[in-house]
């Protein structure tokens, strides 16, 4: 089960480990994805902390963290195509993994439903 | 097009050099003879003459188009003011004379137009003084944020934040962290002007300033200014105004007066100097009286007699930002600017400006809508959404499709807050005919989208190149393609 954060990103927990990224409405948005920054190994953070940045032929933006916790995975794919979060947002283009992930942090998230709601509203 | 490199013959030559008339032994020391030729293409003086007329053949600017990149000022630069920067007096005049001793009575002319320049438009914006030495807008902005956080310094107060609104350029918050600002997000309201309860909330102890462009990038003025530099400098904190958008109000409101503290101000938008591939640029920043003591060294002091000297000795300054006096042959021409248009000419040119971007919002108004529908300055920010939703079409195909029809694309998908924006300035140098003739164009390509959608998707189609692969361009650029 997935949970989506206000600032875009996706977050599905697995125990107290979590895989992240940002949503296919958040590419769709950025437009070509042409760089992805991820976070160091062992990079601890806050929920809201600033966790990677993508840069688009849009834009550079930062993503934030949707969860708290520490980083122990990184997508070594994005380096060398970073399209993938274009055609695959939300599997093959995910960003990093966190441990120590707090399960109320990850329910005070939205739903996929709310989130569809949320998005559909800033049209 | 080719390489001129592709174009060599071996053997080829366009000058004929006149014979050795010193033993060539002796001419250049054997450890210091190339080995190898040097790899220079070998063309006649026709091949280079024809290669590089075709070259200055795909230059596209204000001199062959109108230019309506959003944010830009894209005006016309008077070529009375390029034969003004020409006179060898100025021109052949060495930027290190002034510093030598009794070189300041050689270069009178120079330091008076510094002085003068610097005079005119503290007057016009409402300022102390200016420092000239800025040589582009971002460095501006790092000089006007370096100058805050000098002030905070000197009281012996700790504010390492700066606030900046989410319409903001995004040189605001690399500027701000360049000086070593943490930055802080402020959000619009439905308006597109600031949100004042945002602010009340983000201000306090910690934040050394707020970065505003007034109007915003919007094209919009935001009608809380005085109150927003109210709060902020109730908070001890000070306001950073970006200068980019100042044809909008030039002559009509000083921005000294309405509270900001700094700014910076683009001379080759506001001022009519060459940029883009023309330049260079010079954004000169003025400050209010708390701020003059901080400002750079060297400056241009008048004495008493009347002369004119470059002044070193400030105990707060901040020191040199740039090399001699900035971009001197620049501050020239926007000289030569404010005394062609005088007090009035300026007053004239934010109207035109003003104008012209409103009469383009409303002529577009159905096919293209206002991102915030009310009156505008001098720029609009439409939205290709419509387009986008019923047709597929989006804001880089329209601005792909105006290529080929004979017009500069405007700014496209900034600023980011407004969706597939499509950010048009025409300036106040541009004529009703021109601007009808775009906006034909415009209702001509939304017409397009409707009946052959795919024929702006293939656009541009009669350019030298096609629709480059920005991904790619992005990750790998090929700067020097001489594999």
């Amino acid at each position: 089960m997935k949970r989506y954060s206000k600032e875009h990103e996706w977050v599905e927990l697995q125990g107290t480990e979590a895989v992240m990224g940002i949503t296919a409405y958040a590419a769709a948005e950025l437009g070509d994805i042409t760089y992805v920054e991820v976070p160091a190994l062992g990079k601890k953070v806050k929920v809201n902390d600033v966790l990677c940045v993508v840069e688009s032929v849009k834009a550079a933006s930062d993503v934030y963290a949707p969860v708290g916790g520490e980083v122990c995975a990184v997508n070594g794919n994005l380096d060398a195509d970073p399209a993938l979060v274009n055609q695959s947002s939300e599997d093959k283009g995910w960003f990093c993994r966190l441990t120590g992930v707090a399960q109320t942090e990850f329910d005070a998230l939205m739903t996929a439903d709310q989130y569809a709601a949320y998005t559909a509203g800033l049209k | 097009m080719s390489l001129i490199f592709e174009l060599s013959v071996p053997g080829r030559r366009g000058t004929t050099l006149p014979g050795l008339d010193v033993p060539a032994a002796d001419a250049i020391p054997a450890g210091l003879r190339r080995i190898k030729p040097a790899a220079l293409p070998e063309v006649s003086e026709l091949d280079a003459v024809r290669h590089f007329v075709n070259l200055s053949r795909l230059n596209i600017g204000v001199d062959t188009c109108f230019y309506p990149l959003g944010s830009c000022t894209m005006k016309y630069n008077p070529k009375f003011h390029e034969r003004i920067a020409e006179l060898p007096g100025f021109a052949g005049l060495h930027p290190l004379l002034p510093q030598l001793r009794r070189g300041g009575a050689l270069t009178q002319g120079a330091l008076a137009v510094l002085f003068e320049a610097e005079q005119f438009l503290a007057e016009l914006l409402g300022f102390s003084a200016f420092t000239m030495q800025p040589l582009a807008g971002a460095h501006g902005e790092l000089t006007g944020v370096m100058l805050i956080a000098a002030y905070h310094k000197k009281r012996g107060e700790t504010r390492p934040v700066m606030l900046i609104p989410d319409a903001a350029h995004g040189t605001n918050p690399a500027s701000a962290a360049l000086a070593g600002f943490t930055t802080r997000t402020i959000p619009s309201d439905a308006n597109g002007d600031v949100d004042l309860a945002a602010l009340k909330a983000a201000l306090g102890p910690e934040v050394a300033g707020l970065m505003l462009t007034c109007p915003n990038t919007l094209g919009l003025y935001d009608p809380n200014v005085r109150e927003i530099c109210r709060l902020v400098h109730e908070a001890g904190g000070l306001v950073y105004g970006d200068g980019a958008n100042l044809n909008a109000i030039i002559g009509r409101v000083r921005p000294g007066d309405l509270g900001f503290d700094v700014m910076h101000v683009n001379l080759h938008k506001t001022f009519g100097t060459p940029h883009g591939g023309g330049g260079p640029g010079a954004a000169p920043v003025g400050v209010a009286k708390v701020l003059v003591p901080f400002l750079p060294t060297s400056r241009v002091l008048k004495r008493t007699d009347g002369s004119y000297a470059l002044e070193y000795h400030f105990p707060d300054t901040i020191g040199y930002v740039a090399p001699f006096y900035g971009n001197f042959g620049i501050i020239l021409r926007a000289y030569a600017y404010m005394l062609t248009l005088g007090a009035e000419g300026v007053r004239r040119v934010s109207a035109a400006a003003v104008l012209n971007a409103n009469y383009v919002r409303a002529k577009l108004r159905d096919a293209f809508p206002a991102a915030y529908p009310r009156t505008c300055m001098h720029e609009c920010v439409l939205t290709a959404q419509p387009l986008a939703e019923a047709h597929g079409v989006h804001a880089l195909d329209v601005a792909k499709a105006l290529l080929d029809r004979g017009f500069h694309a405007p700014t496209i998908y900034f600023p980011l807050i407004a969706p597939e924006a499509v950010m048009i300035e025409p300036t106040e140098t541009e004529s009703k005919q021109t601007m009808d003739a775009f906006i034909a164009t415009m209702l001509e390509i939304a017409a397009l989208a409707e009946r052959d959608p795919e024929a702006l998707h293939r656009a541009p189609e009669h350019q030298t190149v096609r629709r480059l692969d920005e991904t790619r361009a992005a990750r790998f650029p090929d700067l020097a393609s001489l594999a």
